[in-house]
């Protein structure tokens, strides 16, 4: 059974205390779930509407919106490339290609050791530093190819 | 040119040198006057909203109801979505402390006590930033019930970061709201309008975070300070973000009113390889796109780029040089909102899908001259139909992408084939089918 660790119970309070209902806390609860199991499951989806004493509807209602709460496990690395606009018109699509065969995975698939990910995302607020790829929470901008063999090189 | 809201000074992110800087002097200052002066004077300043209808920020304040017996919200908009825009970020990361200021002089107007920065999920490290921020001003007592003892006055208000998680559409205003409340991010009907029925169905103003760092500067300077800079009716400076075929990409704070081509031909210096400018989308992602070749005279305000036919929007600058295939951008960009469409309305829902599969069917050389006619006209059947004005963000680069380059777009669908549309419908979120024609 998922159970929320001491101190996850005390950041999931503290997000609580910021919102005059306990529903608003959903969204950090459902981040802190996903950090400490990975991914989003149904179990995790009643702990989290245990805690918070609200429905489980909710829970999934938010869950199955957002793009960023994941419902299976991603891999250790997830890669994330923008393909929008800015980052095409500076060759977003041929670092697309590149990460894609690199990793021998496509969009939204996790490789067979569970080490990467892939996801083709939308524009991530780096424009003017394209293009970019972002692994797991980190941005990495003004890339050239080279660039991208040395950051997924350096992935361990 | 002095910078109002990215001035540029070596470790303004550190709150001693923002303190010696004269931080939140400005803020004493307003709470020596009442919050109907402070109003009035953003009013005068001219000051108006970045987050992309440039509406004056003073009145959207003065339509918050003076008595209530329910508590008020300020929201702060760090959404940052748009495609083009990138320009929050950097004030989160060299002047949060002015950010805060901004904030707490907007509660003491509007007479809020809570403040909820909605700051969008991939901002990972932005949110740290400004999250350790925050914990400063908290441990220094310029946020919270401290408050009170250090400005000696019975006002205190809070601040707290809401994170998105990946959703376009929760830049909107009232798409946020929900998304704060704990609900998906589906946009209201409006009215009621936020001031009357907000978060929680209290009185809310919401302000984008480039709107509201503005704020301590002309509360310190004065109105008629502020006023004076850049164009007259849209005043003060932008953080423009100019990306795409330029020589030097990135934010830079220039006063409004600037004509577009010394943007991108000094400011950015240029197109590489000295090529020529064939498309320009002003003002980030949703707004109408110019043609390269008539920019000179258009000047960046909400005004002259209105005249010109398009929006300032949030001053994300496009640029494409004459190699840009059109077709292609343009499939992106309606992708980016089909696959962004909260799914609410039919017509945003079906029409940009639509939208996009028509596109893709010229980009694979079955077009035909009339589907071009087609396009324009369910964009025009988006556009005012809907919710939101993310139909209206779908609609306008259809529209005015095709109208204004139709002369590209008929080479597009020179071999007139007719093949039935399909009309399977697509699931709203989380339809990340990769693009795969886009890089051939
Ligand atoms: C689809 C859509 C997305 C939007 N995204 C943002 C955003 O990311 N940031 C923002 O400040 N405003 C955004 N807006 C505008 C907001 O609804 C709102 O007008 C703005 O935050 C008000 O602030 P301002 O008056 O200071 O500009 C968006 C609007 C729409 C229709
Ligand atoms: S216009 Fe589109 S995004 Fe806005 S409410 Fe309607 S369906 Fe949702
Ligand atoms: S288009 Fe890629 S970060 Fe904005």
């Amino acid at each position: 059974m998922f159970k929320f660790t001491e101190e996850n119970i005390k950041r999931i309070e503290k997000a609580r205390s910021k919102y005059p209902t306990a529903l608003a806390a959903v969204m950090d609860t459902v981040y802190i779930a996903q950090e400490q199991n990975g991914f989003i499951s149904n179990e995790v989806m009643e702990e989290i509407a245990n805690i918070l004493s609200i429905d489980k509807v909710n829970v999934l209602s938010v869950v199955t919106f957002y793009t960023m709460y994941h419902t299976k496990p991603m891999g250790k690395f997830h890669v994330q490339v923008c393909t929008n606009v800015s980052c095409m018109l500076r060759g977003a699509y041929e670092i697309w290609d590149q990460v894609r065969e690199k990793l021998g995975i496509e969009n939204m698939h996790v490789s067979q050791d569970g080490k990467f990910s892939l996801e083709e995302v939308e524009c991530m607020g780096a424009c003017g530093y394209a293009p970019m790829i972002a692994v797991n929470e980190d941005y990495f901008e003004n890339l050239s190819k080279e660039k991208v063999e040395e950051i997924l090189n350096s992935l361990n | 040119m002095e910078r109002i809201v990215l001035p540029d000074i070596p470790n303004l992110n550190q709150i001693d040198v923002y303190l010696t800087n004269g931080g939140f002097e400005s803020f004493k200052k307003a709470l020596s006057q009442s919050p109907d002066d402070i109003i009035d004077q953003v009013k005068k300043s001219g000051l108006r909203g970045r987050g992309g209808a440039a509406f004056s920020a003073g009145l959207k304040w003065s339509f918050m109801p003076k008595t209530t017996d329910k508590p008020k919200y300020l929201c702060i908009n760090g959404d940052e979505s748009e495609p083009g825009s990138f320009k929050d970020r950097q004030v989160f990361e060299d002047n949060p402390f002015q950010l805060i200021e901004g904030a707490i002089i907007t509660c003491y107007a509007i007479g809020a006590k809570v403040a909820y920065l909605y700051i969008r999920g991939e901002y990972h490290k932005w949110i740290k930033l400004m999250q350790k921020a925050i914990e400063v001003a908290y441990d220094r007592g310029f946020l919270g019930e401290s408050m009170k003892k250090t400005f000696g006055n019975d006002f205190s208000c809070d601040l707290y970061i809401h994170k998105g998680a990946g959703a376009y559409i929760c830049g909107e205003e009232s798409s946020l709201m929900n998304s704060i409340e704990g609900y998906r991010g589906y946009p209201r009907v409006k009215p009621p309008f936020p001031a009357q029925k907000g978060l929680w169905g209290c009185p809310t103003t919401i302000n984008n975070v480039e709107t509201i760092t503005n704020v301590p500067k002309i509360i310190s300077n004065g109105w008629e300070w502020y006023s004076k800079i850049g164009a007259q009716k849209h005043p003060g400076t932008l953080l423009y973000g100019i990306s795409g075929h330029v020589n030097k990409p990135g934010v830079y704070e220039l006063p409004t009113g600037i004509l577009l081509t010394d943007l991108i031909f000094n400011t950015a210096s240029g197109i590489p390889n000295n090529k020529k400018v064939k498309c320009v989308i002003p003002g980030g992602s949703s707004m109408p796109p110019l043609r390269g070749d008539q920019l000179e005279g258009i000047r960046m305000d909400a005004e002259s780029l209105k005249e010109a036919g398009s929006a300032i929007g949030i001053g994300g600058v496009m640029v494409m040089d004459e190699d840009t295939n059109l077709l292609k951008v343009l499939i992106r960009i309606t992708h980016f909102y089909h696959h962004e469409s909260c799914g609410q309305c039919t017509p945003c829902r079906e029409g940009t899908g639509w939208m996009e599969k028509t596109l893709h069917r010229i980009l694979e050389g079955n077009g035909t001259s009339k589907d071009l006619d087609l396009l324009i006209s369910v964009a025009e059947n988006i556009e005012g139909n809907t919710v939101c004005a993310l139909g209206d963000a779908a609609a306008w680069p259809v529209k005015f992408m095709i109208q204004r380059f139709r002369d590209e777009f008929e080479q597009y669908v020179k071999n007139e084939v007719t093949i039935p549309v399909p009309n399977k419908v697509h699931s709203m979120r989380n339809t990340s089918a990769p693009l795969a024609n886009l890089h051939k």
